[in-house]
């Protein structure tokens, strides 16, 4: 593919091999002491910070509730209860707000998904007259803190207009304003950006309209940043909780974020922090399923914001 | 075929005539067996045939969802924001009576305060230690990915989640977890959550290691970008280790270092989940943020929607002019 050479040979270039700590700084003991410790402190540090927490939720979620009141930090003194998971999952019908949780997110991502490539292919491949103000209009909602949108966008969701129809309780009201996100849009314009036009340019002269284009050429060239996007809107989805809470009023509708702080109240607290096991399950098994697009994706935002 | 660049939006006819498109963008003319664009008066069919249509409707997903959920409700947030609303009656215009009764609120003073302290705090928790630690872990050599993939593991653990676990550690009692760690040195037991001088602290820990993880990735990201040769060059110059942090990996990261500042200070202003779900904003008002205000005019009852947008505005207002000055500030030691 050509689109990858660039990208290859950019990366290929900073060696490796050199970074803030030279060969002859490593062969000094007290450097190599100092740098050696540190290593090993920061590894336990990110074992026990990062790590720590999710760990004693795992084995909370299969302790009895006495054993974690009075000893939280005993593992297992009287034997795991694998039971707290299905009753949270069966009786406190965790099941069903994780299925909420679940096609909430997913229609969030294909929203998101759906705008982000439009929108970035319009912006930056097809260009009309009007795009320079499109994307002057998109970015500009970049410095808008999101505090400023809580009240006029539910209200606008309560009574969407032209179509006067309201949103509350209804999916929509999280899937349609997930879409307005324009780092999304400008990320993938940026990508497009760096694609060669002439690719673009030849297809035309073919005789391929701008759907053909679209579909045929630039999506199937622009999978790694659509990657990107995609793990991004799907976590961000799950993790979502103000919006929801405000929106999805109806308690059979809500996702885990909602429903969580209202078990809290009255499930007993190893199937309680069995259910926040449940919940944390698919995003973290996300994360390590599509580490590289998380990690390449989170510098990214540091770029962009740059 | 013609690019698209040239054709006329659906409002073409009404433009000064053909002739200059001065904002076509500058393709590259590889058009071996492009036909030049010929300069006829541009009229809808044209345009249509030139897929200005195609486009337009390939735009429609942008424009739709952006103008109904994202323009629309800024604009309205403006307008409302001089506004009394209750839904049921139409909207009134009442100047600046929104903005007068927020400034009035004694409530405005103290959440003003808190949020402050919790920016003030989560900068103290949350600005060096990812430096740090992304410092360290770029001279990483084996495994490297592990040690990113720990880094980033809370932030994908959803923030509702994060907050209930941790409110579990922080149990007030003998037994609480931190309470059994501290207890092991002898230390405690805290109340934690319900003091009001350790209520904060405790949400701000919480907050730390939700976001932490993310600033180390786009630090290390920054850090691949240091050239080598300018150790090199330090080295040449005598310079160790420490010597090299100071005068090469900090200068050459204080773009980025200059805008994850700003950036959690802006997160900061708008911090609600940890107050709302881990204290609710007590314990006497000690956790109440200025987004927690806004919730509860808007959302807690009294349906307050001109006072909420009001204050919302004004924070964005203070952010904007916060942001301005920083930059303005910062330019001039980015360089």
């Amino acid at each position: 593919m050509p689109t990858t050479a660039p990208v290859d040979r950019r990366r290929a270039t900073p060696p490796a091999d050199r970074g803030l700590v030279s060969a002859s700084d490593r062969r000094r003991r007290s450097v190599r002491a100092t740098w050696r410790t540190s290593h090993v402190g920061l590894l336990a540090g990110l074992v026990v910070v990062g790590l720590g927490p999710i760990l004693w939720l795992a084995k909370s979620a299969v302790t009895p509730t006495q054993d974690t009141l009075r000893t939280p930090m005993a593992l297992f003194p009287n034997g795991v209860d694998w039971a707290n998971l299905s009753e949270a999952w069966v009786r406190f019908e965790i099941d069903h707000y994780f299925f909420n949780t679940l096609w909430l997110a997913l229609g969030s991502w294909f929203m998101q998904l759906l705008v982000a490539a439009t929108g970035g292919y319009v912006l930056s491949v097809l260009r009309p007259r009007y795009a320079k103000v499109l994307t002057a209009l998109v970015l500009s909602t970049l410095f808008v803190p999101a505090v400023v949108l809580l009240v006029p966008l539910y209200l606008t969701v309560l009574d969407v207009p032209f179509a006067n129809v309201s949103l509350i309780n209804s999916f929509w009201a999280v899937w349609l304003p997930a879409g307005a996100n324009a780092f999304n849009v400008l990320l993938v314009k940026r990508f497009f950006d760096n694609l060669p036009a002439e690719v673009f340019e030849a297809a035309r002269v073919d005789g391929a309209g701008p759907f053909r284009v679209g579909w045929s050429i630039v999506l199937p060239m622009s999978k790694p940043i659509l990657g990107v996007v995609s793990v991004f809107a799907f976590i961000l989805a799950w993790k979502d909780f103000l919006w929801p809470l405000l929106v999805l009023r109806d308690v059979s509708k809500q996702p885990l974020s909602v429903r969580l702080p209202a078990l809290e109240n009255y499930v007993e607290l190893d199937v309680f922090l069995a259910a926040l096991a449940i919940s944390t399950v698919i995003p973290i098994a996300i994360f390590l399923v599509f580490q590289k697009a998380f990690l390449s994706g989170a510098g990214m935002s540091g770029a962009v914001k740059g | 075929m013609v690019h698209p660049a040239t054709s006329v939006p659906p409002s073409g006819t009404a433009l000064p005539d053909g002739g200059t498109p001065a904002t076509v963008t500058p393709m590259p003319t590889v058009g071996t067996g492009t036909p030049t664009p010929r300069r006829r008066p541009r009229t809808p069919a044209s345009w249509v045939r030139n897929g200005g249509l195609s486009t337009l409707v390939i735009a429609l997903p942008l424009v739709l969802v952006f103008g109904l959920f994202s323009w629309y409700p800024i604009v309205r947030a403006v307008v409302m924001s001089f506004q009394h609303t209750n839904l049921v009656q139409p909207a009134e215009w009442v100047g600046l009576d929104n903005f007068t009764y927020v400034l009035a609120d004694p409530m405005l003073a103290t959440a003003i305060t808190n949020t402050l302290y919790f920016a003030v705090l989560a900068l103290i928790f949350g600005y060096p230690i990812p430096l740090v630690a992304a410092v360290l872990m770029s001279e990483v050599r084996r495994a490297k990915g592990m040690y990113s993939a720990l880094a980033y593991l809370p932030v994908v653990v959803p923030p509702v989640v994060a907050v209930l676990l941790w409110k579990t550690f922080y149990d007030a009692s003998e037994s609480g977890l931190f309470n059994t760690i501290l207890g092991w040195v002898g230390l405690g037991p805290y109340p934690w959550l319900q003091d009001p001088s350790t209520a904060m602290p405790s949400l701000v820990l919480v907050a730390t290691w939700s976001a932490a993880g993310g600033t180390v990735i786009i630090y290390l990201a920054a850090l691949t970008g240091v050239a080598p040769e300018l150790y090199d060059a330090a080295e040449v110059d005598g310079a160790g280790v420490w010597r090299k942090i100071w005068h090469v990996t900090l200068p050459q990261l204080r773009g980025i270092l200059f805008i994850t500042f700003i950036l959690q200070i802006i997160g900061t202003a708008q911090v609600f989940t940890e107050p709302y779900l881990l204290t609710g904003g007590g314990p006497a008002s000690s956790t109440t943020t200025i987004l927690l205000m806004i919730y509860n005019y808007a959302f807690g009852g009294r349906g307050d929607y001109g006072a909420a947008t009001a204050l919302s505005i004004m924070l964005a207002v203070v952010l904007a002019i916060l942001s301005a000055v920083y930059f303005k500030l910062t330019a001039k030691w980015s360089d």
